[in-house]
């Protein structure tokens, strides 16, 4: 789990809306053992030509792209698959903070464990955003956890939700497994008074 | 109605079953029953455990089976891809020194992990089930509460057996009436995603009920379940009822004697209660269907097949005129256009969406003395092993085979183009999978998505056609 506590970074724009995680992170690539090295892979059908060259005008190919930390993105980003590989390849990418009007369930649940902060605004503020991109790319804004916050450069605030439990976890750089093995007596507790229907191993000869 | 006199949902009371903390200011921490894994999504996870030194808590409500990246021919031919190899050899291990019990590549009951779980009668009503893999929501057809999950909560639930979890909230589909000849339960999902769009379920778990539901056999109510992740609802269910348990009984894993007795017992009281409410709802009349098709790159993109492909300019925002812009662009199609008639390269039979012995044999039925069209490659792959052997007992893969298809053994295959089976760019397919993303089914490759009677007639004409012309 990354820690999280405020973020001042450049951001880039990728606006279409239900960016997919097959997208994100073709199926061809989830063919490993490990979360490393992913980041290449980030986009690569819309950031590399059938040869492998770069295509030199999509935005991760560029400059601004290699600096921004944020990444605003159209409304339902990370529909589709369950793929953690996506937030890995983000991160390994380098951003830290995803912003966009909505996110698919998963990818969000997804990123909170990771520590990649995935932050919902409204569609007011979202192209308010997306013109800051376009007309001043070197930008910077403030994403402030604690507080909730993204600080725009006019100054004006803007509030964005997260549950206080995946807040705290990503705060402080803690995993949520950890909060799961506190319980351990309630589920053993659980356990006892629950039938025990299936056994996947009975009778598991194959 | 519940002890406590309130009306619950099916999805409230598998809920309360399964809470086992529930502090104010965290997620609840849900217990889970069943935990299905495969290789794609569980390396990492289990490399997590060991990182920690960590055991796998129940490897007694766990079980792992290959299907994302297995090759789908001959299993005489060695696997030539040495990441898919390293990933099988990884499970296997991982399997082997955690104690959990696989069904590996030469396991008779190998298959889709969705595909799997029914069939051994280890998916069962009431229960929690997870897996790495977003159709896990396949299995809520039992009325069972099943969602997909990322690889960090694999590793949560490989190790306490338990996930912390914000309550969704619940989304009522009612689907009245009955469903004309030609359409099937696909059609239904399919419409239900073009109404809804597929964030239009975000945060909800699907109910599925009304009268058209309540005649589906259980095959074709997991083929609805199955989609639910593409309207944006991490699960979708149906309340148990005399098909689910005539589904179940007898089966492997299903309880016997005494104990089936007590389980239907206890499923009998799990359907939702008269008065009970749901936070939306949907009414669909299943008599106003048609066989549906999508002309897009996401699942909502999807129209009647008789509809013309929708113009971006009727689209109200900038955003939704771009995304359709872009979507038809890939798809090389123009506004306006009809589907009907254009020629088509593949067509593709299998997936968790519609691989089971009910897709082929209705499939088969209508490719019967008839030929595939020879502008048309057709890929059949059976959902699992087992089903590819019934169906080969029914004599199916002979009619597959002499009408030129292509009949391969289970798993994924073109559904995720992991293991080589793929359209190659700018293809066209008709398919009846459940994505139809950029790329999904290869690089550059353009999907149609259908049921498995419009993607065999489909395969007979050689151009998307409209089953029902072809029923007498
Ligand atoms: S058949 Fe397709 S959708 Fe189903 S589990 Fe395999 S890859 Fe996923």
């Amino acid at each position: 789990m990354e820690q999280f506590t405020t973020l001042t970074a450049k951001m880039v724009s990728i606006p279409t809306e239900n960016i997919d995680t097959d997208q994100i992170i073709p199926a061809r690539f989830l063919k490993v053992t490990d979360k490393n090295g992913l980041g290449e892979n980030l986009f690569f059908d819309w950031r590399y030509h059938a040869d492998g060259s770069h295509k030199e005008d999509f935005i991760l190919n560029t400059e601004q792209g290699r600096q921004a930390k944020i990444l605003v993105a159209g409304d339902n980003f990370g529909c589709g698959s369950s793929r953690e590989h996506a937030p890995w390849a983000i991160m390994g990418y380098g951003f830290q903070a995803v912003i966009s009007t909505s996110f698919a369930d998963i990818f969000r649940n997804n990123s909170l464990k990771l520590g990649l902060l995935p932050v919902i605004v409204d569609e007011e503020t979202h192209y308010q955003l997306m013109s800051l991109i376009e007309e001043e790319p070197d930008t910077e804004i403030i994403i402030d956890l604690a507080d909730q916050t993204l600080q725009l450069p006019d100054g004006r605030k803007v509030k964005f939700p997260i549950d206080n439990f995946s807040k705290n976890c990503i705060l402080n750089g803690v995993d949520q497994l950890g909060y799961l093995h506190q319980h351990a007596s309630k589920v053993e507790a659980h356990e006892a008074v629950n039938p025990h229907r299936v056994n996947t191993l009975a009778g598991s000869s194959t | 109605m519940s002890q406590n006199g309130h009306p619950k949902t099916l999805f409230e009371k598998i809920w309360d079953n399964h809470v086992v903390v529930d502090e104010e200011d965290s997620p609840s921490v849900l217990y889970i029953d069943l935990h299905l894994v495969h290789e794609v999504t569980s390396p990492q996870a289990f490399t997590g455990l060991r990182e920690k030194g960590l055991k796998v808590r129940r490897p007694d409500k766990t079980i792992a089976t290959m299907d994302h990246g297995i090759p789908t021919t001959s299993p005489e031919i060695p696997i030539s891809d040495v990441l898919v190899l390293k990933q099988i050899s990884q499970l296997e291990k991982n399997c082997n020194d955690f104690g959990i019990p696989l069904h590996g590549l030469y396991s008779p009951n190998r298959g889709i992990v969705h595909v799997i779980g029914p069939e051994l009668g280890l998916t069962q009503p009431g229960m929690t089930i997870v897996c790495g893999d977003s159709h896990t929501s396949t299995h809520g057809a039992f009325g069972a509460l099943a969602f997909g999950i990322g690889t960090s909560e694999i590793e949560h639930v490989l190790a306490t057996q338990c996930l912390l979890q914000v309550k969704p909230k619940t989304y009522a589909v009612k689907v009245e009436g009955q469903l004309p000849k030609g359409v099937s339960s696909k059609d239904i999902i399919l419409n239900l995603i073009s109404r809804i769009g597929i964030g239009g379920g975000t945060g909800h778990v699907f109910e599925y009920m009304g009268e058209a539901i309540r005649s589906l056999s259980m095959e074709e109510r997991m083929t609805i379940c199955n989609m639910s992740i593409e309207g944006g609802a991490r699960a979708g269910m149906v309340g148990p009822d005399d098909t689910t348990f005539e589904y179940i009984a007898g089966r492997p894993h299903a309880p016997q004697g005494e104990a089936w007795e007590a389980a239907v017992e206890e499923w009998r009281t799990l359907p939702t209660d008269e008065g009970a409410t749901f936070d939306k709802e949907i009414v669909i009349d299943a008599n106003k269907l048609e066989p549906m098709i999508t002309y897009g790159t996401n699942p909502g993109m999807g129209m009647l097949i008789t509809q013309p492909v929708p113009d971006p300019m009727q689209f109200g925002t900038v955003s939704e005129r771009q995304t359709l812009e872009k979507a038809l662009n890939y798809m090389d199609l123009q506004p306006g256009q009809s589907l009907l008639g254009k020629p088509v390269d593949v067509v593709f039979l299998g997936s968790c969406t519609n691989s089971r012995l009910s897709d082929l044999r209705l499939a088969a039925s209508l490719l019967k003395g008839k030929k595939v069209a020879d502008n048309i490659q057709m890929m059949v792959v059976p959902g699992s092993q087992q089903v590819k052997q019934q169906a080969e007992a029914e004599g199916i893969d002979k009619i597959f085979k002499e009408a030129g298809a292509d009949w391969r053994e289970a798993g994924c295959s073109m559904c995720i183009a992991m293991n080589g089976d793929q359209l190659e760019p700018g293809q066209y397919a008709v398919s009846t999978s459940n994505r139809n993303f950029e790329g999904r089914q290869g690089k550059g490759g353009r999907t149609f998505l259908a049921s498995p009677l419009t993607a065999v007639a489909t395969a007979i004409t050689g151009q998307i056609t409209d089953v029902r012309t072809m029923l007498d």
